[in-house]
This record gives structure tokens, sequence and C-alpha cells, in this order.
């Protein structure tokens, strides 16, 4: 499975969270998939998925997914510490690690070598971190959105990508739908 | 009513909305980050790298949040594609209280090496710039806050060692 066959995979299981979503090919994979008012596309900025949604589940009550990537975590690797000293149970940050830089035409990461993130996720602090294979990606996440609890789930899956094509969506366009749509979910 | 420059300016920022706050020290700032710590007012979560920082901003704001991040002029170096990819472009408001190292009475040579480029870059940005330089200035913060929230862009304000010294 590549991450496009992830992200099928887990769309039943997303029903009422906000999504927060990795620049370049996991957004625009995820937008021409499934486009919702509940999820955020990054369009730049790499590395910093995790802290958006980490930020966004502190800040408000409902649940919030992060579908980030191996190569974004390693970006910003001081995500991992924040997340683990800053615990918020409605925040699941799901780390699709197929062991590349898939946007920029996939070239390795060292996630895909010696590097493991879960090890590293747990060396930072995380208590409840999944390491899957692709095909158990969706039953990980609902058991993760079933326990309340905040949970790093890194699913193992093979490198490449899907043509679609870019999110054209204005950026102010995506930001005030999104916080619509937040602002909706506390009145 | 708060004692010190530092907790003033706390309370003058949490008098104007601001309810997030993530942080990056700097030992100028460091009274200012202890306050904001110890203040159940304020969400305070701090960041290993200041683009991180701006990551938890914009997530906390579009969570309903009105978030401010604390750093060092030494970030500008650190931040620019946050601020023109993220900030910028999505259009979230963001003041920045940063710290301005290398000017006047700084003790550490290499400090003056990003002062000389900080105005530079944030000119260059197009990111409304404020300067505390003495007592007195921190008057306009509230107005900056609002101007910050209005506009919807980032917004630097720079407290040099001469304001923190006599403020």
């Amino acid at each position: 499975m590549i991450r496009n066959d992830v992200l099928k995979s887990i769309l039943p299981i997303i029903t009422n969270e906000l999504v927060i979503c990795n620049i370049g090919s996991p957004s625009q994979e995820l937008f021409s998939l499934d486009d919702q008012t509940s999820n955020f596309y990054m369009l730049g900025t790499m590395g910093l998925c995790s802290s958006i949604g980490l930020g966004l589940a502190m800040a408000q009550p409902e649940k919030v997914i992060a579908i980030d990537g191996d190569g974004s975590i390693l970006t910003n690797m001081g995500t991992l510490p924040t997340i683990a000293n800053n615990v918020a149970d409605n925040f699941i940050l799901l780390i699709i690690d197929n062991g590349s830089y898939g946007s920029t035409g996939d070239q390795p990461t060292y996630a895909g070598k010696k590097t493991s993130l879960s090890a590293v996720a747990r060396a930072c602090g995380c208590e409840n971190v999944v390491e899957c294979q692709a095909k158990d990606t969706a039953d990980e996440l609902k058991k993760a959105l079933a326990s309340n609890q905040m949970t790093v789930i890194v699913c193992k899956c093979l490198s490449g990508n899907v043509k679609v094509p870019v999110i054209e969506m204005n950026p102010v366009i995506i930001a005030d739908r999104f916080m619509t749509e937040v602002g909706r979910r506390q009145s | 009513m708060a004692s010190n420059i530092s907790e003033r300016i706390v309370d003058d920022m949490i008098a104007h909305g601001i309810d997030f706050v993530t942080s990056v020290p700097c030992k100028q700032l460091a009274g200012v980050i202890e306050y904001v710590g110890n203040n159940d007012k304020v969400m305070h979560v701090p960041s290993n790298k200041e683009d991180e920082g701006m990551g938890l901003c914009a997530g906390a704001y579009m969570g309903g949040k009105r978030p401010c991040i604390i750093m060092q002029n030494t970030a500008i170096g650190v931040t620019v594609n946050t601020l023109a990819t993220l900030i910028q472009y999505y259009q979230f408001p963001l003041p920045m209280l940063i710290s301005y190292r290398g000017e006047l009475g700084e003790p550490v040579a290499c400090q003056v090496e990003m002062a000389l480029h900080t105005k530079a870059l944030l000119d260059q940005l197009h990111i409304p710039t404020f300067h505390f330089h003495k007592k007195g200035d921190e008057a306009e913060l509230g107005d900056i806050l609002k101007y910050t929230q209005m506009s919807k862009k980032p917004t630097a304000i720079l407290t040099d060692a001469f304001f923190w010294r006599t403020a």
C-alpha cells in the first residue's frame, strides 16, 4: 500500500474529526479523495503539520488528527518533545512513514533507513505510540480515537504518489472555511 | 498592579485578549516568560524552535485562541519561510514579542551580526515593526495588538537592552 491507499482506508474512520494535512502530495491526495470543510490543507511550510495540529487540539475540545509524514517529522523533530510534554487527549498524530520525501521525487529519508520514528517518539516521552503496517492503520486509528488518549501512530507503507492536481483553493479560503467549521462546533 | 515591566507587558497582553503564548527563551525576556508560565489566564507552550512555535500559534488561532510568540531577533533568520508561507499566506494575525539583541549595551559580539539584518529582513517581509527603546514606549502595546488582529498580519515588537534596563 502507498500513501493514497492508506488515506482511502482511513476515510471511513474519520467521521467527525478535524484534520490537519501535510504539505504536498498528502494534502493533494486527500483533497482529491474527499474534500471536507473539516480539513485544513497545508500549501507550504514543510514540517509544521504536527505543530499546527497540536496547537489546534490544545485550543479547543474537538478531536484533531494530524496526517503527517516521516520527512516532515524529520524536518521538525523538535515537535515530538513538545507533543509529549503538552498532552492533549483529543490529538492524534498519524505519521504516514513511507521512508521517502514523496512530494519532491521520492528521495529516501533516514526514517526508511536506521531511524525509527516510533522509538524517537517514545524516547521523547510520548506515552501512546503505535507502529503498524499500512493495512492495519484504519484499525489502529479507530482504537486511538476510542481510547480518548493522545496517540502517535507510525504507519509503515510503501513509497509512491498518485497523479492528482495541485490544490488551487485560496489559502485564506482554506483557513476561513476550516475556522468556520471549528466555530460551528463550539457554538 | 504588576510591579515590573515584564509583568506589566504580560498583563497588557492578557487585557488585549492574548490567551496562548509560545516562547523560545532569551535572557532579556526571561522575566516575561516566567510570568507567562505562572499565569493561569494564558496557555503557555514552550517550543524548541521558533518555526515550530509559529505552527502551534497557527493551530491555536484556528481553534479560537489569540496567540503570541515570544522570541529573540535571531529567530527572524529561522522563520522567514514560515512567516511567508503560513502566517502571511493564510492571513493569521501573530504578534511577535522580540528581544532585539545586538544593540547598544549588548555584551555578546555575535548578536550584533543578526541585529544588523533584523530590521532589513522585517522590512523585506513587509512586517509592521515597532521598536521599544525607551521607558514609556510600551504604552503602544495595546494598540499594536489591536492593529495585529485588525490587519491579520504578523507584527514585530522589537525590545532592546536599553528598554529593558530603563523601563
